[in-house]
């Protein structure tokens, strides 16, 4: 191994400026003769805007604009456009309302964009705001999934009939129906899969500045993919060609998902910056974020699981509604959908499966992706569902699993949602799980427990996800509108260092370091003679973004990728260096060796000559070190794991503290250990928080109860125990780093495991059901129901 | 927020002066409750009459046979005071375990109290021990202080100077916090003091109460048995987002149990 290459705990570079309060996000960022943006927003869940005046703010000292849906629809501004499209069952299209970044006449959830107050300072744009005058013609509201399902449901748009979006479903309705014929046990379970929050530390910004001098905009934005929001924003909403705008996304203090899409305030900024020729800046209050950043998950579901008498899964039929709320946000409908259904095998050799997913509107604020994005809903219905077919069965949950587990012989497995597996290796992480946790004792445990008054639980999910979506033409065809491979420039300049511009976009993951690492071991240069460019298309070539724990798996391999182009071009300069055939000159070290003799020179009088080329072959090779690669997958990548939870209840209360938590996952090949171990500590605090903690929570009214982080409970440092994770390492087939991906695993696995932690502690009192998140009046009342 | 003075005075008689002038001002101690709202722009003071530069007014002290403890004492300053923690160590205990570290080096009792949060953990201590509230006009007995729902017998013109909590025999709190604000759901002291057996509830209701039933069951044996026939009624007790009525009446009998058991009841 290279030190400070593949697999290295190299300590993360990027650290020095972010625990230093160095770093530069976007509200960093001021430019000359800057203006403060504050949006106006509805209070209201839905209404018509019968009247709105401006006057007032327009009048205030220090206000420079007060800009409205009306001066948008008069610029020809146009929607903000949806990035997936879904078929429903009969081939028909999904339905698509429009979405103004400013609303023009009705305004469909709390929160949605009427108009935006431009002034010189902050304080002035916010005070001036409350100036504007809006009269509302309140129309009746459907604030989630079952006033939305309901007979007679008020519409959220006159042309989606039963507030339905799409009606889609995949798999063999007609296999899985004889399935259930044949079936001499079934299982079943209802589940709400609970709204959430991502809270990104950082609050979305974005500051628009417009070059009159050369007709160019300029965008700051807190984004997980500034080229995506450039096509987007480019294309669709502003018409601004791609070399006349330049998207710049900075440091970013977290994502989790909901920097991906293409916000309403990126364009406002942008137009709202050629109109008054000066940069426009906004920043979004921590209230702000709850009303206006994309909500995740909301799903209800019923599932049904058919078995033999031996505990053989026969087919799984499972019926979704999803709750997209009052827009499509810019992958909304994609999640509970391809990200979700398509999961639905999980780990298990299901014969049959067919999943129906009904994507529904209401008076809320846009759902879309969130840390796991749709697999996190899958790997709770299934992994819920498994454990109650267990206990039909007659089963241990660990051996109706070992039973039902895809082998490692059965790969490549195609399943019958559309995924075909490459490999993994389920029962060994069971293993590993297993032991790390000491499971055999856990009995000694629950007594030691039961000592203290307290019940205690363990539960065990084993998760699959799928990561990397890819390939493109595959992802296209299923109603992608963007393609989903990634780029990779590796420059290495004269003196040796390397410059490498990636598309992919750290918000938090560590690619300064990790990407690092990969140039390190593919050319031998020391670690920080590398800097890595992200997040401005202005240096980027181009590049899709950080989504779906697809940085390693597809930017990273773009990467490896333009890096062994650097190394063949390098060998023939090294060749012409030593007089040698290029096939005899081998790259090790950072040093080009003539195999079998002592003829070798470094990799930096390599690059030197490249850019100084005196001595170098210009009949063949242009001069220059320089490559750039574009990487489109094979397919996606499948890390998988097992986890395995104990709580403990306290009855009197019921509360549930999480005590002891294991992991074991495979990543396939891991760059950097103790960056992975991060992010799995991350993903599995989300997941406890999830099942435990975090409940986005609207009245029948459509306002947001859970407004704010006095009632929006993020999980704590003490409400999480040490972590046990290790890995289990089945390579990618399909790849050549052999990487399947980490971020989001934690988010996934974790919350089925709790809540079956948590519904095996209350076995005692016959509790078989658990509402996520498990709060403790919840576990409470669940204790006085069963008793 | 709002614009508005803000006022610094270094001596009562000065801040009093400053409220007497602006009919719109507001006292600001610590501010834990007071700018959260006015960053909403749910309150608009003309003027804010910081009291932290006045001298004295956050002393702690022991008094013989009570701990006077003034009103600009942080929540940090009263969990590590030695003072404090030697005579009425559940008083030390509750300020620890108020919000979170940021919170108890600036939030102040006086603030807490005059405020009045139904949920805020002081109030209880106030009741259970029954403290004296000492203003710049008067002395206020604990028994009338709390009122309702951020409501106290304070005039509009009134300071509270410092609290003289007497020290009781044996105290303890227990307190069920709101997993997201840390805000006490419910939180019960339980006192022996002077003036026999106190419970004092916050948390559950508009503002802190005694809980005269677990009062008089306590009374007649102090043991966490005495408490298993008694209950409260939940028909007048909070209900939100984190906790329903009944689970709060629940959890006043549970916490109650606990703070019984920690005196060895």
């Amino acid at each position: 191994m290279t030190k400070n290459g593949m697999g290295a705990s190299v300590r993360r570079k990027e650290d020095y400026r972010f625990i230093t309060g160095s770093g530069q996000y976007t509200d960093d960022i001021n430019r000359p003769n800057q203006v403060y943006a504050y949006i106006v927003r509805s209070p209201v869940a839905h209404a018509h805007i019968r009247d709105l005046d401006i006057s007032a703010a327009v009048a205030t000292p220090g206000v420079v604009a007060v800009l409205t849906g009306a001066d948008m629809a008069a610029d020809e501004v146009g929607s903000l456009p949806c990035g997936w499209g879904i078929n429903n069952k009969d081939g028909s299209p999904m339905f698509e309302p429009g979405h103004p970044p400013l609303a023009a006449d009705t305004v469909h959830h709390v929160g949605d964009q009427i108009a935006v107050v431009i002034a010189t300072s902050r304080a002035i744009a916010k005070d001036a705001a409350e100036l504007v005058e809006v009269d509302y013609d309140e129309l009746p509201v459907v604030a989630g999934l079952e006033a939305a399902s309901a007979d007679g449901a008020a519409l959220v748009w006159p042309d989606a009939p039963g507030n339905v979006c799409f009606d889609w479903e995949i798999g063999d309705k007609a296999a899985t129906d004889a399935a259930f014929e044949q079936a001499t046990r079934v299982a079943s379970i209802d589940v709400v899969n609970n709204r959430l929050i991502a809270n990104a530390m950082e609050p979305r910004s974005a500051i628009g500045e417009y070059d009159s001098g050369k007709d160019e905009y300029t965008l700051y934005t807190t984004s997980q993919n500034p080229h995506v929001i450039r096509l987007l924003m480019g294309a669709f909403v502003l018409g601004i060609p791609e070399h006349k705008l330049r998207v710049i996304a900075p440091d970013v203090g977290g994502g989790f998902g909901s920097k991906i899409f293409h916000y309403a305030e990126e364009a406002i900024m942008t137009w709202a910056s050629r109109k008054l020729k000066r940069p426009v800046k906004w920043t979004a209050e921590r209230s702000e974020s709850f009303i206006s950043d994309a909500h995740g998950r909301d799903h209800i579901s019923h599932a049904e699981l058919a078995m033999d008498d031996d505990g053989m899964f026969l087919g799984l039929r499972v019926s979704t509604r999803a709750n997209l709320g009052a827009y499509l946000s810019t992958f909304g409908p994609s999640v509970p959908t391809y990200l979700h259904a398509t999961l639905l095998a999980g780990t298990y050799k299901t014969p049959a499966i067919y999943a129906e997913v009904k994507g529904m509107f209401t008076n809320t604020v846009p759902v879309d992706a969130y840390r796991g994005a749709g697999r996190p809903e899958a790997s709770y219905l299934l992994e819920r569902l498994v454990d109650r077919a267990a206990k039909v069965a007659g089963l241990d949950p660990i051996e109706i699993r070992r039973r039902n587990f895809i082998k490692p012989e059965d790969f490549p497995y195609q399943t019958p949602v559309a995924l075909e597996y490459d490999t993994g290796d389920y029962e060994a992480a069971v293993e590993k799980a297993l032991e790390l946790s000491d499971y055999d004792n856990f009995e000694s445990r629950k007594n030691a427990s039961a000592e203290r008054g307290k019940l205690r639980g363990i539960g065990i999910s084993t998760y699959i996800e799928a990561c990397g979506i890819a390939p493109s033409n595959v992802a296209g065809a299923l109603g992608a509108r963007a393609g989903l491979y990634e780029a990779g420039t590796v420059r290495v300049n004269p003196t040796g260092s390397v410059t490498v511009l990636t598309g992919s976009h750290s918000h938090g993951q560590g690619h300064e370091t990790t990407f690092a690492q990969l140039v390190t071991e593919a050319l031998g240069v020391d670690f920080d003679a590398v800097e890595i460019v992200h997040g401005d298309t202005g240096k980027v070539p181009f590049g899709m973004g950080t989504y779906g724990s697809r940085s390693a798996a597809v930017g990273g391999v773009a990467l490896v990728n333009a890096l062994e182009k650097i190394r063949t071009k390098a060998k023939k300069i090294a060749a012409h260096l030593l007089e040698a055939s290029a096939d005899d000159v081998e790259f090790k070290d950072g040093q080009l060796t003539v195999v079998g003799t002592d003829r070798s020179v470094g990799f930096g009088d390599v690059a030197m000559s490249a850019y100084v080329p005196h001595n170098y072959p210009l009949d063949e090779l242009e001069p220059g070190l320089e490559e750039t690669a574009f990487y489109d997958p094979k397919n996606f990548t499948f890390p998988a794991g097992c986890h395995i939870c104990e709580v403990e209840i306290d009855p009197d209360t019921g509360v549930v503290q999480v005590v002891r938590f294991t992991a074991a996952d495979d990543f396939g090949r891991v760059i950097n250990p103790m960056i992975v171990e991060g992010q799995v500590h991350g993903g599995l605090t989300q997941g406890i928080g999830q099942a435990l903690y975090e409940n986005c929570v609207y009245d029948e009214s459509g306002q947001l109860l859970s407004g704010s982080l006095m009632d929006y409970c993020l999980p704590k440092a003490d409400n999480v125990p040490d972590f046990a994770v290790t890995t289990n390492v089945t390579p990618c087939t399909h790849n050549v780093l052999g990487v399947k991906g980490c971020g989001e695993a934690g988010a996934i696995g974790a919350p089925p495991a709790v809540i079956n932690a948590v519904v095996n502690a209350l076995a005692e009192f016959g509790i078989d059901d658990m509402p996520i998140p498990a709060t403790p009046e919840r576990v409470w009342q669940a204790i006085q129901a069963a008793k | 927020m709002y614009e508005f003075n803000y006022h610094r005075p270094a001596s009562l008689d000065e801040a009093k002066q400053i409220l007497a002038a602006n009919a719109e001002a507001k006292i600001i101690a610590g501010g834990m409750t007071l700018l959260p709202t006015m960053k909403l722009r749910l309150a608009q003071p003309s003027d804010l009459v910081d009291l932290s530069a006045i001298d004295g007014l956050d002393a702690i002290s022991d008094a013989g046979s009570a701990i006077d403890i003034g009103a600009m004492a942080r929540h940090a300053d009263v969990a590590h005071s030695e003072v404090v923690r030697s005579a009425i160590p559940a008083l030390a205990d509750l300020a620890d375990a108020i919000g979170d570290a940021q919170v108890r080096n600036r939030g102040t009792l006086g603030g807490s109290i005059a405020n009045s949060d139904p949920a805020a953990d002081y109030p209880a201590a106030i009741l259970a021990l029954n403290a004296t509230i000492r203003t710049d006009q008067r002395e206020i007995a604990a028994d009338d202080y709390f009122l309702g729902m951020f409501e106290t017998a304070l005039a509009d013109d009134e300071l509270v100077v410092a609290v003289s909590f007497p020290k009781p025999k044996k105290a303890a709190y227990a307190k069920f916090h709101n997993p997201a604000s840390r805000y006490a759901i419910v939180g019960v002291m339980v006192a022996e003091t002077d003036s026999g057996i106190r419970v004092a509830v916050t948390g559950a209701g508009a503002c802190a109460f005694r809980a005269s039933d677990f009062e008089a069951a306590l009374t007649e044996s102090f043991s966490a048995d005495a408490l298993g026939s008694v209950s409260i009624d939940s028909d007048d007790l909070n209900s939100d987002l984190h906790a329903s009525a009944g689970y709060r009446a629940h959890l006043v009998r549970v916490m109650a149990v606990r703070a019984v058991k920690a005196l060895g009841g």
